[in-house]
């Protein structure tokens, strides 16, 4: 074997050595997404069935559901993003496209820290708000997640705008468009893909949240008669089941959080789907 | 001035024009009148204010933080810096093709002619497609996207990108379209088309382009006006230019001894 062959098999085996570690790096990251879907499907695997998405919690010896907080969590984070979504739109197109100055910095610092506010406080700040005078509810709910997600999907808004080369304004400027025009109809088309995706990361997140609704929701073994009243999430069901102390029960949060971890997965997969097919 | 010129009004005129990006002085008190149906051709070494100049008229300069213009400019007879004159109007009336081809992203071909129209008040589907056919044709990029005119702008090459962004300009039938070094990231073939387009449409419009390159400048143009540091050295017939410079900077920058 002369020396240029052997230099050429070195390179093939450090490049298939190289190949196989990332392979396992990559492994190593997901292992921990797959032992936590593996481990809550083996312990409340059994329990999960069509009926346990449909009926109402019971007490213990009975065969009980998270169909309300199912309901009631898609009603709150629904609630949220209605306001979280526009609003954190609007603050990031505003620091993007006009973000100069004192105001806009004193905005972007304060959605920085509001960011990193962790979020049974922001769950403590709307008890003492809004629970206090108004009672637990479905709205203070909503309020406290809106608030967890208004500075994520307004930052990465900004982000995504920010990207926008300048001279695609430029064009519509040049053209005669007025500058919430070329915001609107050129600029906001353009990144529809991002913000889409931006505004999905944020629903996933809000979906798992327990703290915010713990002193806002509170929770509730029924379905909540209105958006008033103390409301269910999946987050809290799990929280209340798992520390019942009866075996049948954290056999139940088990099932629930398996739901839960799914429905977020789907959410993420959806994302990524959306993303491709209108590329 | 040539007796032709002399019974025309000039469709573009400035005065004194002087523009700043903050303390920096890049347009130092231009004075030319520009008259109708004429591809005028800016030359000048990088940074001599010949982009800056052109951004002038049609108000563009001013949307650069901490840009600031004095001076006047007349499109058709109006002073366009006048008091309450809305830059977005004047926008309306002067096109403007960049170095960079930049068709709006996410919308079609078709949405990409047709914007500026509908801004315009321009509804009825009929006269929209009638609009953007016209103006692709001008364009001569109409054959090329009959077939397509659903599929993104952005899909384009680079050359019918182009195209598009000048079919873009002449749909809101401006008397003066600006362009700032339309074919510099563009490959010979494509070069030589917009070269050829804007040939043709000097019929209808008035074309103002800046350039670096002095071939183009010398094929294209009838007028060409030479920059430098600001000023602008030298304006007239681009055959004289070329060949008689009046200006002994003008003559050093065309035959390459700087720049």
């Amino acid at each position: 074997m002369n020396f240029k062959n052997w230099t050429y098999l070195q390179r093939r085996i450090i490049n298939w050595m190289a190949k196989i570690v990332l392979f396992l790096f990559t492994f190593l990251a997901l292992l921990p997404l797959i032992m936590i879907l593996f481990y809550v499907l083996r312990q409340g695997g059994n329990v999960l069935s069509w009926s346990f998405l449909t009926t109402l919690p019971g007490p213990t010896g009975s065969t009980g559901g998270m169909a309300n907080s199912i309901v009631g969590s898609l009603v709150m984070v629904a609630l949220a993003s209605i306001v979280g979504i526009p609003l954190g739109i609007v603050s990031g197109v505003y620091l993007s496209e006009y973000g100069v100055g004192k105001t806009a910095n004193i905005l972007r610092f304060s959605l920085d820290l509001l960011t990193c506010v962790p979020s049974i406080i922001v769950g403590i700040f709307v008890y003492g708000i809004v629970v206090i005078r108004y009672g637990f509810s479905a709205y203070a709910g909503a309020f406290s997640l809106a608030l967890i997600m208004l500075p994520i999907v307004a930052r990465s808004s900004e982000e995504i705008f920010k990207l926008m080369p300048g001279h695609i304004r430029e064009a519509g400027l040049a053209l005669g468009l007025s500058r919430w025009r070329v915001i609107l109809q050129i600029l906001l088309p353009g990144c529809r893909k991002a913000v889409l995706t931006a505004i999905m990361l944020a629903v996933a997140r809000i979906f798992g949240e327990t703290a915010p609704l713990l002193f806002t929701a509170l929770g509730n073994q029924f379905y909540a008669r209105s958006l008033s009243q103390p409301t269910a999430s999946m987050s809290v069901q799990i929280f209340n089941w798992a520390r019942s102390g009866f075996a049948d029960l954290e056999q139940q949060a088990w099932a629930g959080s398996f739901v839960l971890v799914t429905l977020i997965l789907f959410m993420n997969l959806a994302t990524r789907f959306l993303g491709r097919v209108r590329s | 001035m040539g007796v032709e010129e002399a019974q025309k009004n000039p469709v573009l005129r400035t005065d004194e024009l002087q523009a700043y990006f903050g303390p920096f002085h890049a347009v130092k008190g231009v004075s030319v009148s520009i008259f109708p149906n004429q591809v005028i051709a800016v030359i000048g070494p990088s940074g001599c204010g010949k982009s800056t100049f052109i951004r002038c008229l049609n108000r563009l300069h001013e949307e650069t933080p901490g840009a600031k213009v004095k001076g006047q400019v007349w499109l058709e007879g109006k002073d366009i810096y006048g008091k309450g004159v809305d830059p977005v109007l004047i926008r309306r009336r002067v096109g403007m093709v960049f170095q960079k081809p930049n068709p709006f992203p996410a919308l079609s071909i078709f949405d990409n002619v047709a914007i500026g129209p509908k801004l315009m008040g321009l509804r009825r589907r009929a006269l929209l497609e009638e609009k953007v056919e016209q103006s692709l044709k001008q364009a001569a990029l109409w054959n090329e996207v009959k077939d397509k005119l659903n599929k993104l702008g952005t899909s384009l090459s680079g050359g019918q990108q182009q195209r598009l962004c000048i079919a873009r300009a002449l749909a809101i039938n401006p008397p003066v379209i600006l362009m700032d070094e339309p074919t510099s990231a563009l490959d010979p073939i494509s070069t030589a088309r917009i070269e050829e387009l804007v040939q043709e449409l000097k019929n209808r419009v008035t074309v103002i382009m800046v350039t670096h390159n002095m071939q183009q400048a010398s094929r294209i143009s009838d007028k060409t006006g030479f920059f430098l540091l600001g000023s602008m050295i030298e304006y007239g017939d681009t055959v004289q230019v070329f060949t008689k410079p009046r200006d002994s900077r003008t003559e050093q920058y065309i035959t390459g001894r700087f720049g």
